[in-house]
């Protein structure tokens, strides 16, 4: 019972890195229809950039983590508008191409500039300490990641829900046109899309970096937050994040008590599984349009 | 009087296809105006032109609002600079509330008293949308949803409204009350431009009508005087010639602006 519970905490932990590359996927996707695969690359480049001001030009962690906060920001920003605005119509497809040559591209600058062997990111919360629930325990950064993701979580849906800016992307998503029609500048709220997501993706990246920080670091969360997403339905951000819970747990368990090898592979197992069942994905509200 | 809207000699293309072929037309303000025409003249091709939504067209032609050029700006802009266009096909937010595409409406807008009282008047005219305020609009009816659309363009509060087809899909009662709310809106100070098919409720309520046919106005005139004029009753509003002794009409009528 007691490895039930730890395995559950540490799912549940796990799960919130997830959810956060999840959801910075999801914002995109809501707003472009493009899934993002350059996600966990351009928060990759984000961690490695704070890791360059702590570790090579000394600046104190209050002073590097809001600047790593701004140039994921802007690195979103710059992407959208030097690359993915020139493309002059793509379809999906050539847009899910663009995205993964944007990812071959950023994963190539941190191999050149940084080299593949290990680092560590400092960062003022050891992984090493751990926090004790009754008898069960996890770590203190893994507290402090299920604690920033719930954050993150609450501040989006209360953005999407209530703000002004919030409403505008969702209209622009589902209807372009008629989104420029009510004067909406589209183009600023795609940029503002890419940056809002490349900071929610950066968050995760500062959270996994303290534990593992090699170019190929984002691979695992990226894909497992994709799938998350995917179960959830793709445009829901609730749907996301309860995806990417169920399946750092599911994860975990299954890691613990069938087989530790295949751990992650399961994931995989579930999403074909949700598709075969609700292709939709199993969070999804969305409309079916009348004919 | 200066026109409010002063269209000069447009052209616009569809990748190769010739669309507008060289349309003039000014807008008096607080009139109706109605273009009629069959399927493909061109009709929403005009009101797109002048929103912008269609690219770096038109490609000849000049676009004045309120003496002002608006021709190759930013749909955006246009849209603050006061014109408000309800599209063919209504294109509400389906997966936002009704009072959330309303709210839209008024994005570029920053005063809230302004705003809460437009709600009103919206609702004042549309009672069903404040019943459904909560409601997914992808969820509300063809007629709701067209009454969505206009109000949703009206919350931008503009001098200047394009209707596009507002009787598109809906039953003949149901194009009756939105005509009427639409005569309503316009003698409370909105000057209306109006593509229609149904030339008949079109020219009712209009002051001034145009006939459009393949990118080029072959006739304009009184509403009045369009309606009794004989080409445009046959061709346009079903309205058969005198029949023949043997109970059928013979020949075809010939257009007289051909």
């Amino acid at each position: 019972m007691l490895d039930f519970l730890q395995m559950l905490v540490s799912g549940v932990a796990v799960g919130s890195s997830y959810a956060l590359v999840g959801l910075a996927m999801v914002i995109i996707y809501k707003t472009s229809e493009v899934p993002n695969f350059a996600q966990g690359e351009m928060a990759l480049i984000s961690s490695f950039f704070t890791f360059m001001l702590l570790e090579q030009c000394g600046f104190p962690y209050y002073a590097a983590f809001p600047l790593a906060l701004l140039f994921a920001v802007l690195l979103g920003f710059f992407l959208e508008f030097t690359v993915l605005r020139r493309a002059k119509d793509p379809n999906i497809l050539g847009m899910i191409a663009i995205t993964i040559g944007i990812e071959m591209i950023l994963l190539g600058l941190v191999s050149w500039k940084f080299g593949a062997d290990p680092k560590t990111l400092p960062f003022p919360i050891s992984p090493y300490d751990s926090i004790a629930l009754g008898e069960v325990f996890i770590s203190a950064l893994e507290a402090l990641t299920v604690g920033v993701a719930l954050v993150i979580m609450l501040i989006l849906f209360i953005f999407f829900r209530f703000s002004k800016l919030g409403v505008a992307m969702k209209a622009t998503q589902q209807n372009d046109t008629a989104a420029r029609l009510m004067g909406i500048r589209t183009n600023r709220i795609l940029m503002f899309t890419w940056g809002v997501s490349s900071l929610v993706g950066c968050v995760a990246g500062l959270l996994i970096s303290p534990i593992t920080m090699q170019p190929y670091m984002m691979w695992d969360p990226l894909l497992k937050g994709f799938a998350a997403a995917v179960m959830g339905g793709m445009t829901s951000l609730p749907g996301a994040v309860l995806g990417a819970y169920l399946l750092g747990i599911i994860e975990n368990l299954f890691g613990g008590y069938v087989s530790i090898e295949f751990k992650s592979v399961v994931a995989f197992a579930i999403i074909v599984l949700v598709l075969c069942i609700k292709p939709s994905g199993l969070f999804a509200r969305h409309y079916v349009k009348k004919v | 009087m200066r026109a409010l809207l002063e269209i000069k000699n447009i052209e616009t293309y569809y990748g190769l296809i010739y669309a507008l072929r060289g349309i003039s037309l000014a807008v008096e303000e607080g009139t109706i105006t109605a273009i009629l025409g069959t399927n493909g003249a061109g009709k929403s091709t005009i009101l797109k032109t002048v929103m912008g939504l269609i690219e770096d067209q038109p490609d000849k032609g000049t676009i004045a609002y309120m003496g002002r050029r608006i021709d190759g700006k930013d749909t955006a802009l246009i849209v603050r600079r006061g014109i408000s266009h309800v599209p063919e096909g209504r294109a509400v937010f389906e997966e936002l509330t009704v009072r959330e595409n309303l709210l839209m409406g008024a994005y570029t807008r920053k005063d809230r008293d302004g705003i809460s009282a437009d709600f009103r008047r919206v609702y004042d005219y549309f009672p069903v949308l404040q019943e459904r305020a909560n409601q997914w609009a992808g969820t509300l009816s063809g007629g709701e949803q067209q009454m969505l659309a206009i109000g949703r363009a009206l919350m931008s509060r503009p001098k200047l409204l394009f209707l596009d087809e507002p009787s598109l899909g809906l039953s003949p009662l149901l194009v009756k009350e939105i005509f009427a709310i639409i005569k309503t809106i316009n003698q409370e100070g909105v000057t209306i431009l109006l593509v229609e098919q149904n030339a008949r409720m079109a020219l009712a309520i209009a002051d001034v009508g145009l006939i459009l046919e393949n990118g080029r106005f072959v006739m304009k005139g009184d509403a009045k005087a369009l309606m009794e004029d004989k080409d445009v009753q046959e061709f346009y509003m079903g309205v058969h010639s005198e029949a023949s002794l043997k109970g059928y009409q013979r020949w075809k009528r010939k257009k007289a602006w051909r």
